[in-house]
């Protein structure tokens, strides 16, 4: 197992560009609204009517708080930390199977006066928060807890809350990295399981704080106990059905094998979708049927909810400035710096 | 709250579109001006009541080029003492009163992103 962590290890590194702290799935807006973008890697597995998702956030330098909001398909039962080798070996299989011609061609909603806290976990150097509310209470508690939200936030905040009004906000300490020990790469996976009538991976915020023409790069595993119906289908759009088969029992033994990841069924279906659209194409989210039935337009994000839901700040802490947005492939990372660069008086 | 600010907003904005107005309502939401262009009287003292419903900072700099060239590159992180420069918490409102020569000024947000995100507007003042 040892032998291909550190080979895949080499694979995400290679994704990773940025001087500063940041999500491994991430696209970064620096103080001065520059976006340096950085390829995305998620899991969603779906068992049992059970969704986990996980990422990782790397770190690679620098100091300050960066920050992430995540919309969520549902109420979280667990975060927690996650495996140590699952999205590496996750790379791994599709790489190898990439080079054998292996390659084949729901929701509440929300709005309320003030976000209620659900969860607060802390994992390692990063404290997470998960939030119950419509998209401006959303938006005023991360405001108010020093995020810089980008100039189309509220938009898709509100974008997603009628569709979930779960949000996971998460704050990422350089600083408290450094103290732990943490070098440059290392990072930190989080394993968040939620229970949902169907898996459903938020894409279009790929596209927050960023120009209709930045290029936008994700990598998102599915892995169903079997072959999922995908809306949109992967083909247009900028995005790219990479991979679709049986996954083989030495992956599902691998990922088994990984903390937290005993739910991994003997048998399932893996699948890689490929994200390179412009920041204007992708305009949609991927809904996904693990059952065989025909996947939500509104989880898709092709129509509007007809009956959007609501429930309901938070005042606290010094400022600190929004400087990003990342993704986690099921949602975006807002990235908050200790500066708030603006306009300079006359 | 918001519909009271838009409901608010509205009616300023009416207010705005009166022949000479010297009361102009500006509602931003979603990171854009409402109205975006507005014309007014020179020479008049005219006040504006801008009000922000949306949940994240935003700021309301009005100007000629040379003044949003500063701007664009400016490090200040918050403005709010002086008449053509008014920072906006979210969900705030926010008056300022000006006197406009006649020509054409932009009035601007220059939070990273937010010009280039449609936060540009146009005021004539006309003589």
């Amino acid at each position: 197992m040892r032998r291909f962590i550190a080979g895949a290890a080499a694979l995400v590194a290679a994704f990773v560009v940025s001087t500063q702290p940041a999500a491994a799935c991430a696209g970064l807006i620096g103080p001065n609204g520059a976006v340096n973008l950085l390829r995305t890697t998620t899991f969603a597995g779906y068992h049992d009517g059970i969704e986990h998702y996980v990422t990782s956030f790397k770190f690679q330098g620098g100091s300050g708080q960066f920050g992430s909001l995540v919309p969520l398909p549902g109420v979280p039962t667990l975060v927690e930390k996650g495996g140590d080798w699952t999205l590496q070996r996750l790379i791994r299989e599709t790489e190898i199977a990439k080079r054998g011609s292996f390659l084949t061609a729901a929701p509440l909603a929300a709005r309320a006066d003030s976000a209620e806290v659900l969860m607060q976990v802390k994992i390692d150097a990063l404290d997470i928060t998960v939030l119950k509310g419509g998209g401006e209470a959303v938006g005023r508690w991360a405001t108010e807890h020093g995020f810089r939200l980008p100039a189309d936030a509220p938009e898709i905040l509100d974008f997603y809350a009628a569709r979930s009004p779960i949000f996971l906000a998460a704050v990422f300490d350089a600083d408290a990295a450094k103290a732990k020990g943490q070098n440059i790469g290392d990072g930190t996976p989080v394993h968040i399981t939620m229970p949902t009538a169907n898996p459903w991976v938020p894409l279009r915020i790929l596209g927050t704080g960023k120009n209709a023409s930045d290029r936008i790069e994700a990598d998102v595993y599915l892995l169903t106990d079997r072959k999922p119906v995908l809306l949109p289908a992967p083909f247009a759009n900028g995005m790219q059905l990479e991979h679709s088969a049986t996954a083989s029992a030495s992956l599902l033994d691998d990922l088994r094998s990984d903390k937290g990841m005993g739910w991994v069924p003997e048998m399932a279906w893996l699948t890689k979708i490929g994200i390179n659209a412009s920041a204007g194409q992708l305009t949609y989210d991927l809904a996904v049927s693990a059952n065989g039935t025909v996947p939500s337009r509104v989880a898709a994000g092709l129509e509007a909810p007809a009956n959007p839901t609501t429930p309901a700040s938070n005042p606290q802490g010094q400022p600190i400035a929004l400087v990003g947005i990342a993704v986690l492939g099921l949602g975006a990372l807002l990235l908050i710096g200790k500066f708030a660069p603006r306009s300079t008086r006359p | 709250m918001a519909l009271a600010l838009a409901a608010f907003a509205a009616s300023a904005c009416a207010t705005a579109q009166a022949a000479t107005p010297t009361q102009v309502g500006i509602r931003i939401h979603y990171s854009r001006f409402d109205p975006n262009r507005i014309e007014v009287p020179a020479g008049v003292p005219i006040t504006f009541t801008i009000v922000n419903d949306d949940p994240i900072d935003h700021e309301w700099l009005i100007g000629d080029s040379a003044f949003h060239n500063r701007h664009r590159t400016g490090t200040e992180p918050v403005h709010g003492d002086r008449p053509d420069e008014v920072s906006l918490p979210p969900m705030s409102i926010k008056q300022t009163t000006l006197t406009f020569a006649p020509g054409t000024y932009t009035f601007i947000c220059h939070f990273p992103g937010h010009e280039a995100y449609g936060m540009v507007g146009v005021l004539v003042a006309k003589g």
